[in-house]
């Protein structure tokens, strides 16, 4: 992974001073609360309900087993010793007090970590596929280009007080979505130009929380060495457009929307020629420099599917289920991606405790060249294991809980800390999830029921991503009291798609049976070996609309 | 005489800035620095020009191209914060530097806040009304906190990955 010059670090132990400063100015009554609060925005601190909650960055999701023991070090030290994978490949601490920040940041820094820009109106964390690098149907790895995108955005002067927050994804894998660039403020989909080197389309727009909305296509095919004077000139047209009088209207996606993308084209446009070919023309230098920094782990000589596996899943029927389920195919003969699944019953989706990041350091070490990965769907990942090893690996993540077979399956749910954490919140998110995976506690059915996204957002906000879900499932306040509005039909799978309002909303009580009638509707109508996101596609949504409020007439 | 921030040294400010609604109360003063609205500007420009020392503030939302044709009759352009989270100007400064190469004074004013006042800097700024009611000594004491920039600026004209090894920033 990236690995930080002097000047990376330098930067680094400078920002850290400039947030012990401030904070202590705070503290000493010389800033105002509202002044603070873009600072500490920008440093990852948010005041939630019960403390401050704190965004540590982990740029495009990759994590150092170092890294994440030190992550394990500071929840005990100054949090309640667990952490939380975020839908942004991000960690979030949910008990640090905020005289503690700048002390969490100074260790943070010591091994190139840090909340820079993991909140407020800025240029968030760049995010990609997680498998990146090690995924066959790539055009190429994409998180080169993702950490050129950081550089340029880190402390970039001109955009660090935009309308709203701005998040942009790169997908690097044709006909897949997979970092969900469709509903990201700007997303970068890796394209092979026509002159066979690589290039980007870039697509701006895209959106979730009040208004949902997919991304539409401003730049097509932009040559590489562009990419950030590409970029620049959307960032430059959304900094002085953007509606800032109405917290609601501001992402750009507003704009997008009402100016149109042809006009958002023009502007942009406009912008580009005065930088096209400027200084910020990336060179092949740099970009060599930075691929370099993502080199091939030193990997074995190996063939796929060795004795010692194959013997494994003829005689083990539960490794052979988590095998199919959770480890996916790899660039490189004899090695698989394994998922491990951080959705344990009864505790929010994405949580691990200290101990447990430990483990997770000590497996990545043994068997993934020290590298771990978030995933946008609050799991995490070993990246390059052997498969040979893949029955050991196996043993440790079924003793840690974290090798349940439900990757992509209705219980591996996505959900935002929600009413218990979050202060914005209208509803409580973990209790909703905690019932459903209570329900759906029998394997053979979940296998049997196949991929089945549900994600759920405690509010408008979308920290769940629930219009992204197959089943959306969306917090509301009716009158002081929790009720739940569903979706159906939203996709962040091959294409990013919104999903459509099933109806009135419910009770927190009846959620999962609600859950329960879609998902028996979805087993009576469908065809075989049909998923429930094409069945949904090919019934529409009248017959669960049926199903669930009964027949009109 | 209140004092502002210009080429990193604390100086009196000459200059007068004066709004729509004192305009229509008093006039212009015959005599003296003012820095007057664009709208103001734009309505008695040529009066402007002869009796000189007048200066444009713009307000958030009014770009750069607005006045674009008469950059070279103004010493000073003002851009105004009307917030310190409004981001607008930043983009205008870099604009007036940039792509129409003004050499004048580019000053902030409005809500001006120290933990602005670098990126100002790197946006072309050079002059700074920092609010009267914080230490204007301690806020050009902060504009020296960061030796590292990745991105080109309106003074660095490369971006880190032009100037590896040598990356340090002369402020």
């Amino acid at each position: 992974m990236y690995v930080y010059q002097d000047y990376d670090q330098q930067l680094l132990n400078e920002r850290v001073a400039e947030f012990r400063d401030q904070t202590n100015r705070y503290l000493a009554g010389k800033l105002s609360e509202e002044e603070f609060l873009v600072l500490r925005l920008q440093n990852g601190l948010y005041v939630q309900r019960y403390a401050p909650m704190m965004r540590i960055a982990v740029p495009y999701g990759m994590l150092s087993s170092t890294q994440v023991r030190r992550l394990a070090y500071i929840t005990r030290e100054w949090d309640k010793g667990y952490a939380h994978v975020s839908t942004r490949q991000n960690i979030q601490l949910n008990w640090p007090e905020l005289e503690d920040v700048p002390d969490i940041l100074a260790e943070l820094a010591k091994v190139q970590m840090h909340g820079i820009q993991t909140s407020g109106n800025c240029v968030r964390n760049t995010t990609t596929d997680e498998y990146a690098g090690t995924n066959p149907q790539e055009i190429e790895d994409p998180r080169p280009w993702c950490e050129i995108i950081r550089q340029w955005s880190t402390f970039n002067p001109e955009f660090a007080h935009l309308p709203r927050k701005f998040k942009i994804a790169v997908n690097a894998v044709p006909g897949q979505d997979t970092a969900v660039i469709g509903v990201h403020d700007i997303g970068v989909d890796i394209v092979r130009g026509e002159n066979g080197e690589t290039a980007f389309d870039i697509y701006a727009g895209g959106g979730l929380g009040r208004t949902p909305m997919v991304g539409q296509l401003i730049g097509k095919a932009i040559p590489w060495q562009h990419l950030l004077s590409y970029i620049e000139s959307i960032l430059r047209v959304y900094n002085k457009y953007g509606i800032r009088d109405n917290k609601f209207k501001a992402r750009i996606k507003i704009i997008v929307k009402a100016m149109g993308a042809d006009r958002i084209r023009e502007l942009t446009e406009r912008e580009f020629e005065l930088l096209k070919d400027g200084p910020m023309t990336l060179t092949e230098e740099e970009v060599t420099r930075i691929k370099a920094c993502f080199p091939l782990p030193s990997y074995e000589s190996l063939s796929d599917q060795p004795a010692e596996l194959e013997q494994a899943l003829a005689e083990n029927a539960a490794f052979k289920r988590w095998y199919n389920t959770n480890t996916l195919a790899h660039k490189q003969a004899g090695y698989r991606a394994v998922t491990l699944t951080l959705k344990k019953t009864g505790r929010a989706p994405g949580d691990i405790t200290a101990e447990e990041l430990e483990a997770v350091a000590d497996l990545a070490d043994a068997h993934s060249f020290g590298e771990v990965r978030n995933t946008h769907q609050q799991n995490m990942v070993l990246a390059d294991v052997a498969q040979k090893d893949l029955f050991s690996v196996w043993l440790a993540l079924d003793k840690l809980g974290f090798a349940t077979p439900n990757l992509k399956l209705l219980t591996d749910i996505v959900a935002c800390p929600g009413g218990d954490f979050c202060s914005l919140a209208n509803a409580k998110s973990i209790p909703i999830a905690e019932a459903i995976q209570r329900y759906y506690d029998d394997m053979d059915y979940l296998h049997d029921l196949g991929e089945v996204d549900i994600n759920i957002s405690g509010c408008m906000n979308a920290c769940g991503h629930h219009h992204i879900g197959h089943i959306g499932i969306l917090g509301v306040d009716k009158k002081g009291r929790e009720y739940y509005q569903i979706t159906l039909g939203g996709r962040g799978d091959s294409t990013s798609r919104i999903g459509e309002k099933l109806g009135p909303s419910f009770e927190s009580d009846d959620v999962t049976s609600v859950i329960d009638k879609i998902i028996k509707l979805y087993v009576e109508k469908r065809a075989d070996g049909e998923s429930f996101i094409d069945a949904y596609e090919r019934l529409g949504m009248e017959p669960f609309k049926e199903r669930v409020y009964g027949t009109a007439n | 005489m209140a004092q502002l921030i210009k080429d990193g040294a604390i100086i009196d400010n000459e200059w007068t800035r004066l709004t729509v609604e004192q305009i229509e109360e008093s006039g212009i003063p015959a005599s003296g620095k003012i820095i007057v609205p664009l709208a103001t500007w734009q309505s008695q420009r040529d009066e402007f020009i002869a009796r000189g020392n007048v200066a444009v503030w713009l307000q958030a939302g009014e770009e750069p191209a607005l006045i674009a044709d008469d950059l070279e009759k103004l010493s000073l352009i003002a851009i105004n914060f009307p917030i310190f989270r409004d981001g607008r100007g930043y983009s205008y400064a870099r604009e007036l530097r940039q792509r129409y190469n003004y050499q004048g004074e580019v000053r902030s004013i409005g809500d001006v806040l120290q933990d602005q006042l670098f990126y100002m800097w790197r946006c072309g700024f050079n002059a700074y009304e920092v609010r009267a009611d914080r230490d204007i000594n301690e806020a050009l004491a902060a504009m020296k906190g960061f030796s590292v920039t990745y991105q080109a600026d309106v003074h660095e004209p490369t971006p880190i990955y032009r100037r590896r090894p040598d990356w340090r920033v002369e402020q």
